[in-house]
């Protein structure tokens, strides 16, 4: 086992747009240059809030089912949903107790706040540091390609169906330059009142 | 390495049961540190008894094929200590329940260990409940143990597919999980150095809803490219059959 980031491959990208944010992950899951399975998402939500996992296949589902049990406790006790800015805060609290033998994960959060109406993205390191972005984040062994495809296509205010083509072209043409990534996409679409989820098909190689 | 006044080899302090890595810790603050298993640790030497070996290329067989309404899972016979073929009529899997079977490799010890500890508390759940635990909800289990064990100071390096049939939804499904406990829903699935040779296969051939009869003549496909391209003699393969009648060994491999 070389290097845990690069074991499983995978990709996470999410951009905001004009009162929508999207966020989209690949479906590999390998074992280095070995494909085992074309449907693993990365993308998981807790009631408003995304939250994509890219990384060690075995912390992503760690880290899924912990924050599934946190944000569940958190409902409970406010009887509220979780805000995308607490889930922010959470997510890099719950990563930095582990700061010293960390998951192996690059976590992506996306949704927009129910109480304003603001589109919220960010992105962590592995030890929880929080990179707030108001145009994209991106993770994952795409990472060099998706800032690259990403610079050149995002554009401020996009509306929820440009802001699709832009997140889909983006995720596509970086997995196509990445061999640990792709065999599959899934985007979300995420406004005020509708959340829309599409399946990409992609190249299969 | 000289230990207690006997000479022992880097082997067998790597299966050394943990009284005596107990005692070699008691012992250990009189020899000196030359071995790579030993480090120095603040106060006092401790023992390494961890020593990874390449547990996603182990040379045992592993392999799943999910059919219709079945699951049919194979490994192979021999058990293997190093390059020396100890036993040739071994059996790497485990019942868990009527209709869930487990199949294991890696290190040895773990392995054993791992599994009747799985087995043991998914029959305690079909005492206590009068029913048994689905496929689903095993696999999960599994993978919950091995991710806390992951982290832990001597973690399981075992390897796993689990076959069954779930009674409730009227399907089969095949569990492929790794010693660092990611797992997957997947329809054919194989460990260590058998997947290079098998998935490409399986790959080409695979469809939806087989038949036992057509996955058995792909189990045998699969066999026969091991046999002819896998450098070891693995002593053949144990077949068994998960359906809604239960788990049944087959003949002829």
């Amino acid at each position: 086992m070389s290097n845990p980031f690069t074991l499983n491959g995978g990709a996470c990208l999410a951009m905001a747009g004009k009162d929508c944010v999207a966020i989209a992950c690949d479906l590999r899951l390998g074992q280095q240059a070995l494909t085992l399975s074309n449907n693993f998402p990365k993308v998981f939500n807790y009631g408003d809030v995304f939250l994509g996992l890219t990384g060690l296949a075995t912390d992503v589902q760690t880290m899924h089912s912990l924050f599934r049990y946190k944000v569940n406790l958190y409902r409970l006790r406010e009887e509220r949903e979780i805000e995308p800015e607490t889930m922010a805060n959470l997510v890099s609290s719950t990563l930095y107790e582990r700061r010293f033998g960390p998951y192996f994960v690059s976590p992506v959060v996306a949704g927009i706040n129910q109480r304003t109406g603001k589109p919220f993205i960010c992105g962590f390191d592995s030890i929880g540091c929080i990179d707030f972005a108001k145009d994209f984040i991106v993770s994952g062994t795409a990472s060099d390609q998706l800032f690259g495809v990403a610079e050149g296509l995002w554009e401020p205010d996009l509306e929820p169906e440009d802001l699709f083509e832009t997140v889909s072209q983006t995720l596509l043409n970086s997995l196509d330059r990445d061999a640990l990534a792709g065999w599959g996409a899934h985007v979300y679409i995420i406004t005020k009142d509708k959340v829309t989820k599409r399946l990409l098909k992609s190249r299969q190689d | 390495m000289r230990f207690q006044g006997i000479l022992i080899s880097n082997l067998q302090l790597c299966h050394a049961t943990r009284l005596q890595a107990r005692q070699a810790k008691l012992a250990s603050s009189t020899f000196t540190n030359r071995n790579p298993l030993l480090t120095k640790n603040s106060s006092h030497l401790t023992i390494n008894l961890h020593t990874p070996t390449s547990t996603d290329l182990t040379m045992d067989v592993l392999l799943g094929i999910r059919g219709k309404d079945f699951v049919l899972i194979a490994t192979s016979k021999a058990f293997l200590h190093g390059i020396t073929v100890v036993k040739h009529t071994d059996d790497k899997t485990r019942a868990l329940n009527d209709h869930t079977l487990l199949a294991f490799s890696g290190e040895a010890g773990d392995t054993i260990q791992f599994a009747e500890f799985i087995q043991a508390n998914t029959q305690l759940y079909t005492m206590r409940h009068s029913s048994d635990l689905p496929v689903s909800s095993v696999a999960s289990f599994v993978r919950t143990e091995l991710a806390s064990s992951l982290r832990s100071r001597h973690p399981y390096t075992v390897n796993m597919l689990i076959g069954g049939y779930d009674v409730k939804k009227e399907q089969p499904e095949l569990y492929w999980l790794d010693y660092l406990a990611s797992s997957a829903e997947i329809p054919y699935a194989a460990h260590g150095y058998a997947q290079y040779y098998c998935l490409s296969i399986l790959d080409a051939h695979y469809k939806k809803g087989m038949g036992v009869d057509e996955v058995v003549g792909l189990m045998k496909d699969c066999y026969e490219e091991l046999k002819r391209r896998m450098p070891i003699d693995f002593k053949g393969l144990l077949v068994k059959v998960v359906d809604k009648d239960g788990i049944r060994e087959l003949e002829g491999f």
